[in-house]
């Protein structure tokens, strides 16, 4: 008993206290935004249980709570059971794919009583701190790569889960878990070519049917494939040392393009998109001669790599054209993309005219017209940040990006103190999660991302979000109380 | 220890990944809400529904109270899109209100085009059929409930007690796509002046529009009254005018046009109120309302007398003699004659092989008789010495340009500032302008017709009205204006300055004697009276075809009340319809009727109409 009191003592003196100052006020801003957007008229009591806004301070209660109840297990709790939880909720994740109640389409949803959960939302954590487990591992090297599958499919195994309850959005957050995995070594190259191929797509999708200043060219294509030749000139750079090399690239690109951009608005009309193409191979083709020369294998990789993004971008471009336009709508909800994939959609307009409507100090508490009168669809959930910007504006927008920041950066700190492997490797789980749902939320709200449909962490309306989202932080807090004890 | 130092420096990359993502939704969320207006806006459309009551239009009397403009209720009818798609029976629709299926699509479709209907949201109602009368309105009314997403939205029309007065009442219609882009006040299907009074004071009349805000979600359905109707306004009726006219002198004037090409203007030299304002042709402003409007309108444009065309200010014309009356003041004024200088004029200006007819009168000529004689030899000198002056004036060009100061401070050659659309300026050549015509080789010989109103000098019927009235005050005019009273406001500055020529006061009680002297024994005897005295000058301008006949004058001669210029297109002489119309029209105004043989004469003018060849005017 008084061992019990003294640990319990300890943890809450060795807590860091900034996290959780930093989370105790998201929730109150949060719980302040969703009053707002499911705010109706006619509606007198906001802590009424009848409404959004009344339940949503229960699962704030509950959470809180939960958060005490997990700083109060032991630390190496987690660490003993970690495998034992991602199989428990693995399995879950597994039956849910066969429960009868789907919502929206969805059957994500296990229904107990009148409580409904989303074991993806637990999944998380679950996955988390299996994958810590793996690699804390003293055996483990990522480099190895039988290793490097194991770790891919610890975070593959839930995401197919997810996906098969059609949720695709949430099956799209594991992979934040690549975040992590680079800083424990992985390649960047891995890392930034998958990015790069994202963006390409996203980008190139998205501003495909804009013609670029009233030439014939697209946008899309442009930004494509000057985004190319820009990571092409930086990975000189960076794999190869040649600062020179670097410059050449660039200057030849831009160069090229300035001359055949005027030429085409001003003497013929013609894509300049071609002339791109044909610089951009050129440049692959220099770099693959250089790479016999001088016999760095880099520049091959480089060379091939410019090669395979014009190659990945023209396949994906042409695949989706000769599709038909359901196929088309079933790649897009597949990729999370749902039904706005241009940017031109309902959603994304609206949210932009709600926040824009906001202005420097928004518009007062529920005084939000777009939000209240539900111009934005999903907007105490996925859309809850317009609720911000309209009622708080630019002012409230700033503090609750500053604070998502504060905590990441928090986090970060927190994660390099480890200890131990274990300790830190949960600890980039927990903020690349983070920083994968402000990044899309906030960004699709801002209509500069995709439409996927996640929620922001501790404002977006719900009990199983704000529950796994407050599990996966306490438990690295609990963690991180502890990281003084090994010396002890 | 486990610690990986050789990818330690990756938490900053990931760091600053995550600042440098806040960093663009910062600059994002920078440039939609403070930068851009636009998106404050379109949540204003989106979630109010602002119903609009429309102001009572300000109603237009004459300077003596008599009605001439008023309002009657009519019915628009609106349409929802988003309400009426797809749930209508077009059939019955169309037979209500007696319109044509194609007509009933064709319709649909400009409303739902973006180019034709700037405004457009399936949201909000849009006009698709306007000015239902009270009639057509029952019927409508009756099956409305039939009808989702159509509704009726009580205007008002204008309505015309008098025929006349057309071109300075001038007319309502619903807005162009320029008016809406040009002021925020309107939205389409509005109502805006056209022409005339309804246009220059339009701001007056329109009065301020009434609104009541609701809040509404987005299916469009109404969710209650924003803050409880705080903002809601109630619309402001328009400013009523009163119109300098005499409705009764108007339409005398229009009376005694009939079948004729010209223009009467009246004004009263002691304030510059115009109280007539005639433009033959002319039309009924009472076709113009309605559904008919465009109609009637397309085919007045099509008229080849240009019936919409307000000739008294756009018209611009040679002023034949009544000039001279400025060239005596000019002259006098610089010196160039004294009242006792006689010119010789047997038949005409002889001079260099240079011959500029005139009839038969005693020779040498002083001002006073040139004047009432309308020699035309004696100013043709005047002129000729004024520009030969090399005492005076170091060139041609400095005695050309006075002489166009002095027309200048007349009110010639640059607009009034009437307060009515569409005014010209009419035309006083200057130095530059035969410089560039005769290449600098000119002199008094070569612009010798501009001194008896001929030549390049073209003049309004309102500037020759102004002449008038500037004579009769004796050398100051105030800007004509046909507005007397906005309700409720002091008339504009504009209209209550002197303006003072720059010829001298001296000079006009010659000039004055002159004209006396014309009406007297000399052009102008069929406008002698007994009961005042009348002042007035005739003109024959010459063009070609038929010359103009031209009167210019005002009466009494001391305390004038009117001065007034007819101008009747290839009238003839002067003393033939000028004369007998002005005096008519001074007659009417001053005795307030006419004499019953006068009312014979004036029976007579009107039906003595001029044949005009079929060619554009």
């Amino acid at each position: 008993m008084e061992q019990g009191t003294d640990r319990q003592f300890g943890v809450l003196r060795s807590l860091d206290w900034w996290t959780v100052g930093i989370y105790i006020s998201l929730l109150a801003f949060g719980w302040i935004s969703v009053c707002g957007a499911s705010y109706d008229f006619g509606e007198p009591d906001i802590f009424s249980l009848s409404t959004r806004s009344g339940m949503q301070i229960v699962w704030i209660v509950t959470s809180i709570g939960l958060g005490f109840v997990l700083l109060m297990l032991d630390n190496r709790f987690y660490d003993t059971f970690a495998y034992i939880i991602y199989a428990a909720l693995l399995l879950l994740l597994f039956a849910t794919i066969f429960n009868p109640h789907s919502i929206k389409g969805s059957r994500s949803w296990l229904v107990l009583g009148s409580l409904r959960l989303q074991p993806a939302e637990f999944a998380k954590f679950a996955t988390a701190l299996a994958i810590a487990k793996l690699m804390s591992a003293y055996d483990f090297n990522i480099h190895r790569r039988k290793d490097f599958l194991i770790a891919c499919s610890i975070i593959f195994a839930p995401m197919l889960f997810i996906i098969a309850q059609n949720e695709t959005g949430s099956a799209l957050v594991y992979l934040s878990f690549f975040l992590m995995l680079y800083r424990e070594g992985m390649p960047g190259s891995v890392l930034f070519t998958g990015v790069a191929m994202v963006i390409y797509f996203v980008v190139g999708v998205r501003y495909a049917d804009v013609p670029l200043l009233e030439t014939p060219a697209s946008v899309g294509k442009f930004a494509v494939m000057s985004l190319i030749q820009l990571f092409s000139a930086g990975m000189v750079y960076i794999y190869c040392k040649n600062r020179k090399q670097a410059w050449n690239i660039i200057l030849l690109s831009v160069g090229i393009t300035m001359a055949a951009f005027l030429l085409s608005k001003y003497v013929v009309p013609f894509d300049i998109v071609i002339i791109q193409i044909i610089t951009t191979v050129a440049i692959a083709c220099r770099l693959a001669y250089r790479a016999l020369s001088t016999r760095i294998r880099n520049y091959l990789y480089i060379s091939l790599f410019v090669i395979g993004s014009i190659g990945f971008f023209y396949s994906a471009d042409l695949i989706l054209s000769k599709m038909q336009s359901h196929q088309r709508t079933r790649i897009n909800v597949l990729l999370g993309l749902q039904d706005d994939l241009k940017g031109a959609g309902y959603n994304v307009h609206q949210s932009e005219i709600a926040i824009g409507s906001g202005g420097l100090k928004g518009k007062g508490f529920r005084n939000g017209t777009q939000t209240k009168l539900k111009f934005v669809p999903e907007q105490d959930t996925d859309f809850i940040f317009c609720t911000v910007g309209e009622e708080e504006g630019f002012l409230g927008c700033a503090f609750v990006l500053s604070m998502f920041l504060a905590l990441i950066l928090r986090l970060i700190k927190l994660a390099e103190r480890q200890p131990f492997k274990f300790g830190r490797i949960y600890g980039y789980c927990v903020l690349s999660i983070f920083l994968f749902h402000l990044f899309i939320n906030v960004g699709m709200v801002l209509g500069l991302t995709p439409v996927i449909g996640i929620p922001l962490p501790f404002f977006s309306y719900g009990g199983s979000s704000l529950w796994g989202f407050t599990i996966l932080l306490f438990v690295f807090l609990r963690i991180d109380a502890a990281r003084n004890m090994a010396r002890k | 220890m486990n610690k990986n130092y050789e990818f330690e420096y990756r938490q900053y990359v990931i760091g600053g990944v995550a600042v440098l993502i806040v960093i663009i939704y910062l600059i994002r969320l920078f440039t939609l809400q403070i930068m851009s207006d636009d998106y404050k806006k379109n949540a204003d459309s989106n979630a109010f529904l602002k119903k609009v009551e429309f102001p009572a239009r300000g109603v237009i009397t004459d300077r003596n109270g008599r009605l001439l403009v008023y309002n009657q209720h009519s019915y628009d009818i609106m349409v929802v899109m988003k309400e009426a798609k797809n749930r209508l029976d077009t059939t019955e629709f169309c037979n209500t209100l007696g319109i044509t299926k194609e007509y009933f699509i064709k319709r649909m479709n400009d409303i739902k085009d973006r180019n034709k209907n700037p405004g457009y949201s399936q949201f909000t109602q849009q006009l698709f059929m306007s000015q239902l009368t009270d009639e057509e309105f029952s019927i409508f009314q009756e099956k409305m409930y039939r009808f989702p997403g159509f509704y009726v939205q009580r205007r008002s029309v204008r309505r015309y007690t008098y025929p006349n007065a057309a071109h300075i009442l001038g007319d309502v219609a619903e807005v162009s796509r320029q008016d809406i882009e040009d002021d925020e006040f309107y939205m389409p299907g509005d109502y805006i002046g056209k022409q005339g009074v309804e246009r220059s004071y339009e701001k007056e009349l329109r009065g301020e529009k009434g609104v009541q805000i609701f809040l509404r979600d987005a299916h469009g359905r109404i969710q209650g009254s924003y803050q409880n109707g705080a903002l809601d306004r109630s619309p402001v009726a328009g400013k009523d005018l009163t119109l300098s006219i005499d409705i009764n002198l108007q339409a005398l004037g229009e009376r005694l046009m009939q079948g004729k090409i010209g223009s009467i203007v009246a004004i009263e030299p002691s304030t510059g109120e115009v109280l007539c304002m005639v433009s033959s042709p002319t039309f009924d402003p009472r076709t113009m309302t309605g559904r008919n409007r465009g109609k009637v309108h397309s085919a007045l444009a099509m008229d080849p007398w240009k019936p919409l065309l307000n000739r008294s200010i756009m018209g611009q014309y040679p002023p034949g003699s009544t000039f001279k009356t400025s060239q005596g003041l000019t002259f006098l004024t610089e010196g160039v004659i004294t009242p006792g200088t006689t010119f010789p004029c047997s038949h005409g200006f002889y001079h260099k092989g240079l011959r500029v007819g005139c009839h038969g009168h005693a020779s040498p000529i002083s001002l006073v008789p040139a004047i009432t004689t309308s020699c035309n030899g004696y100013f043709c000198w005047g002129l000729y010495y004024m520009m030969g002056n090399r005492k005076k004036y170091k060139s041609v060009q400095e005695a050309m340009n006075t002489w166009r100061d002095y027309m200048v401070s007349m009110g010639f050659g640059y607009k009034l500032g009437i307060d009515l659309p569409g005014e010209k300026r009419g035309l006083i050549p200057n130095a530059e302008y035969y410089d560039n015509a005769y290449r600098g080789s000119w002199n008094g010989m070569t612009i010798i017709s501009i001194s008896i109103g001929q030549g390049e000098v073209n003049l309004t019927p309102l500037q020759i009205a102004n002449l008038g009235a500037t004579i009769a005050n004796r050398g100051y005019f105030y800007t004509p204006h046909v507005v007397k009273k906005v309700k409720d406001m002091p008339l504009d500055r504009k209209f209550t300055e002197r303006h003072y020529t720059k010829a001298s006061k001296k000079a006009y009680e010659y000039v004055v004697a002159g004209m006396r002297g014309a009406v007297t024994n000399g052009t102008c005897h069929a406008a002698n009276r007994s009961d005042y005295e009348v002042c007035g000058k005739t003109g024959t301008a010459q063009n070609r075809g038929q010359d103009h006949s031209i009167f210019m004058g005002f009466a009494p001669k001391d305390n004038p009340r009117i001065a007034v210029s007819v101008y009747v297109e290839n009238g003839g002489y002067g003393a033939e319809f000028g004369v007998p119309i002005g005096a008519l029209m001074m007659e009417q105004y001053i005795n307030g009727k006419l004499s019953p043989e006068s009312e014979t004469k004036a029976t007579a003018f009107q039906n003595r109409h001029i044949t005009y060849g079929a060619r554009n005017r």
